[in-house]
């Protein structure tokens, strides 16, 4: 069987349009199971009508991304939450 | 004398396509996924009508099967731009499925085998504009299409026409599906090329 989606880094564009930081790096946990893992280990389909990021170990959606001419849409319902790496901060 | 049969117009020449705004023809079927493509075995499958009271209207493969159908010839728009002219189904009529359904609701909510849900006006489903479609061309739809059963909305852009239909939930209020919820518009008609929210 073909497999139908892309990974977690055909996200990378869309996102970087609305994130200051790499969010492909960032690590989701999954609002259906609980499973955490990179965003760039996600199952992505699309990317039209809008880009579906499913979670690859229960294949719930963690999040949505659509491109409007005048907006994104982005829907994270899916995810619990995202570990974003950063620096320290400078004391 | 009429020497000029009907037919003889029938048949739409490409050129002169009509076609909603903003749309272009094409000729292949393009398929579009939110996600995996379930896999729907007719021993398994099922369709149902929930009403706003609770009650339950349920048909077997078989059950669908006995129903009569009728071949509609539609054209398809897509929101992602493009159309498909004249395209050939068979399924059951909406109007058959609801004939014993007893409700006073407005809206209804399709969903799928996967997840997937699409909201629509009741009044939209009704009066020959929707059916549940099992064969595409002549042959059995396949599940990248939506088999085993697609619903089939023709007049809406085509995110309505859920594949790997599962169900209907009539209810009072109306409750955005899948593609609603995330900036594509609430009603979807290529003609007023209601794409996004706000169109």
């Amino acid at each position: 069987m073909s497999i139908d989606y892309l990974d977690g880094n055909a996200l990378a564009g869309p996102l970087g349009e609305i994130f200051a930081v790499e969010v492909t790096t960032a690590v989701g946990t999954c609002a259906g199971c609980g499973a955490a893992g990179p965003v760039a280990s996600l199952h992505v389909y699309g990317p039209e009508p809008g880009l579906v990021a499913r979670c690859p170990s229960c294949e719930e959606v963690v999040l949505r991304l659509v491109r409007t001419p005048d907006a994104v849409w982005l829907d994270m319902r899916g995810a619990i939450s995202l570990r974003i790496p950063m620096p320290e901060p400078r004391t | 004398m009429g020497i000029v049969s009907r037919g003889f117009f029938g048949r739409r020449r490409e050129g002169d396509a009509e076609l909603p705004p903003g749309q272009y023809l094409t000729h292949d079927f393009p398929v579009l996924s939110a996600g995996p493509t379930p896999r729907i075995g007719l021993d398994r499958w099922e369709f149902t009508i929930d009403t706003e009271t609770g009650e339950t209207h349920r048909w077997s493969w078989a059950d669908l099967m006995k129903l009569p159908s009728e071949t509609p010839t539609v054209d398809l728009h897509c929101v992602t731009k493009w159309s498909k002219l004249g395209t050939d189904w068979q399924g059951v009529s909406l109007d058959v499925l609801f004939e014993d359904v007893e409700t006073s609701a407005e809206y209804a909510l399709a969903y799928s085998y996967g997840g997937y849900t699409t909201n629509l006006p009741l009044e939209d489903l009704l009066d020959g504009k929707a059916w549940i479609t099992y064969k595409f061309d002549g042959e059995d739809l396949t599940p990248p299409h939506g088999g085993p059963a697609r619903l089939l909305v023709p007049h809406l852009y085509l995110w309505k026409s859920a594949k790997w239909v599962r169900g209907i939930r009539l209810m009072n209020e109306d409750w955005p599906g899948f593609w609603e919820t995330a900036g594509y518009h609430n009603y979807g008609d290529p003609w007023r090329e209601q794409r996004y929210q706000g169109d």
